[in-house]
């Protein structure tokens, strides 16, 4: 496993070259079919969500999108959904759910978009349905983080009943960059923030929040897209064994508790 | 441009010097006078106290303390506290943390930044939450999730009906991810109340924002606010930044949330008692024996 710190991961998954889900969607998956709009308000492009096969088998893949270039995270705002991507996320995972096919969430970004819009149409409220909506889904939810899981906007869509992580891949409060603006009003702080807020895919698995640690190639998943969707790949088709033999019941009970049982108090 | 996402909120004062629950600190003279934040009208202490800490001016709806709250809406002496000695560990091992919240129980005789228990109101069986932004800005850490989740369990398995009152700047930083998994633990309280067919109803009160604005405090089967309360998700500073120029004055306020369909009613303070009573009758709530 990864020596690195934190913050070296932070370069990591910030390498212009480090696969996207634009990259993996074709190598994971056959037949994808994207699915559009919250039939509320729009579409939004930070949220892609589609129907496929993963190994013969339906399923419904919901992402977050970050651009290769200027143009795609133009078109994706830099992975940074409004109320109407996760609208749709929510939208599609009910059908999902209709067909009895198990939902796959990718998590890659830096958080929710702030901005007047997102505020006007309601962004708390959209991540707060889809919180609790996913929570008593009647359909298997694995979440993967592929580089960055920002706070309630990466939490949007990891209410699962897995989480893994790409190896070097992180998951935040908030991203270091505003953790340090609020800790130390200075956001250039943020390497210093990123090894003091245990973010890195180990230190969720000690805090009991992400189950499985997915490897990369050595030196990063840039290295080899590839090699990494075979590694996601592996991990999937064990996960949704491992799942998919649970009654629904039991399903939803586990990962009621899954959540219940995290913070650490004394009385 | 994230700054400040779940983060302490800075009010909408921001340009006078000091913030709105400890209005009389400093610049007037011992406790005689209230100085109102929003349209800087003085009145006396008093009359200020009297009329439940709303500006006699402006109607301004102060931040109040837990305490004050439960004594405006449950009838007396019918608060049973749940899990009061609860407190919070140091689950990313964060520097100073145990002091900070050592001082400040000392300083606010609270334990953490919510109470939760049984009560009544006009003779109604309730379970009640009450969040105190005294409190690190009433965040949302390990004790306020575990706290509201039991409350919200409670409620569910005594069939009542839940009463929060939400106040925070969001998600506590302190406690890194494991605050933020408590945003998933409380919805899916939530959620199995929901299921059960029990009644939620928020009231949103000084600030509503980050974190708790994206989990339970958006969920209530009604939904009601304080006037001129602040509600919103990314703080204003954050947006501002993002949009180089100033937001309207009324942006992220309660009226401007309701205008927007996200929030029910708003509801002077003095009025909510008997609103939540007639709410939970409508719900079929039935007065018990005295």
């Amino acid at each position: 496993m990864s020596e690195l710190s934190a913050s070296q991961r932070l370069d990591l998954i910030r390498n212009k070259y480090r696969p996207t889900v634009r990259d993996y969607i074709p190598l994971l998956f056959d037949d994808f079919f994207e699915l559009h709009g919250d039939r509320h308000y729009g579409d939004d492009g930070a949220i892609i969500g589609g129907i496929c096969y993963f190994k013969g088998t339906p399923v419904t893949v919901l992402a977050q999108v970050k651009g290769r270039n200027l143009n795609e995270n133009k078109a994706s705002n830099f992975a940074m959904p409004h109320p109407e991507g996760y609208r749709k996320a929510l939208r599609l995972a009910h059908q999902a759910e209709k067909f009895h096919r198990p939902v796959i969430c990718l998590i890659d970004t830096p958080g929710a978009f702030c901005g007047i819009e997102a505020e006007e149409r309601g962004q708390g409220e959209a991540i707060s349905r889809s919180i609790m909506e996913f929570m008593t889904l009647k359909t298997p939810v694995i979440s993967i983080v592929l580089g960055e899981g920002g706070s309630g906007g990466a939490l949007a869509l990891g209410v699962c009943d897995e989480l893994a992580m790409l190896e070097n891949a992180i998951y935040s409060v908030i991203s270091p960059r505003g953790f340090a603006s609020i800790l130390w009003k200075d956001a250039s702080r943020e390497r210093e923030a990123c090894d003091i807020m245990k973010i890195t895919a180990e230190d969720l698995v000690s805090l009991q929040v992400c189950e499985y640690i997915i490897p990369e190639p050595d030196g990063g998943a840039h290295n080899s897209a590839e090699e990494t969707a075979e590694n996601i790949s592996k991990y999937l088709e064990g996960a949704l064994e491992r799942k998919l033999q649970k009654s629904i019941d039991e399903l939803l009970n586990e990962r009621y508790n899954k959540f219940r049982k995290i913070g650490e108090f004394d009385e | 441009m994230l700054e400040d996402l779940f983060s302490v909120v800075k009010t909408r004062f921001n340009d006078d010097d000091k913030s709105p629950q400890k209005p009389n600190k400093k610049d007037i003279p011992s406790d005689l006078m209230f100085k109102c934040p929003r349209c800087r009208s003085v009145s006396f202490m008093d009359d200020f106290v009297a009329n439940a800490k709303v500006c006699p001016s402006c109607g301004y709806h102060s931040r109040i303390s837990a305490k004050e709250r439960l004594d405006l809406t449950v009838d007396k002496g019918s608060f049973i506290e749940f899990d009061k000695n609860m407190v919070s560990k140091n689950p990313i091992d964060f520097p100073d943390y145990d002091e900070k919240q050592a001082a400040l129980r000392e300083k606010t005789k609270l334990k953490d930044a919510i109470i939760t228990g049984e009560a009544k109101i006009r003779g109604l069986r309730v379970v009640i939450a009450i969040m105190d932004s005294r409190y690190m800005m009433a965040s949302m850490g390990s004790v306020v999730g575990e706290k509201l989740t039991r409350a919200f369990e409670f409620a569910t398995k005594e069939k009542l009906p839940i009463i929060v009152f939400t106040a925070s700047g969001g998600a506590r930083m302190q406690e890194g991810i494991v605050s933020l998994m408590q945003m998933a633990k409380t919805n899916g309280a939530v959620a199995r109340h929901n299921e059960a067919g029990g009644l939620y109803i928020t009231v949103m009160t000084d600030p509503t924002t980050g974190g708790v604005t994206a989990s339970f405090a958006s969920l209530g089967d009604i939904i009601i606010a304080e006037p001129k309360v602040l509600i919103g998700f990314a703080g204003r500073r954050v947006i501002e930044g993002t949009i180089k120029q100033r937001l309207p004055e009324d942006f992220q306020s309660a009226e401007f949330l309701m205008e927007k369909g996200f929030v029910d009613m708003i509801v002077e303070r003095r009025k909510i008692r008997r609103t939540i009573a007639h709410l939970i009758k409508l719900h079929g709530g039935v007065k018990e024996d005295e």
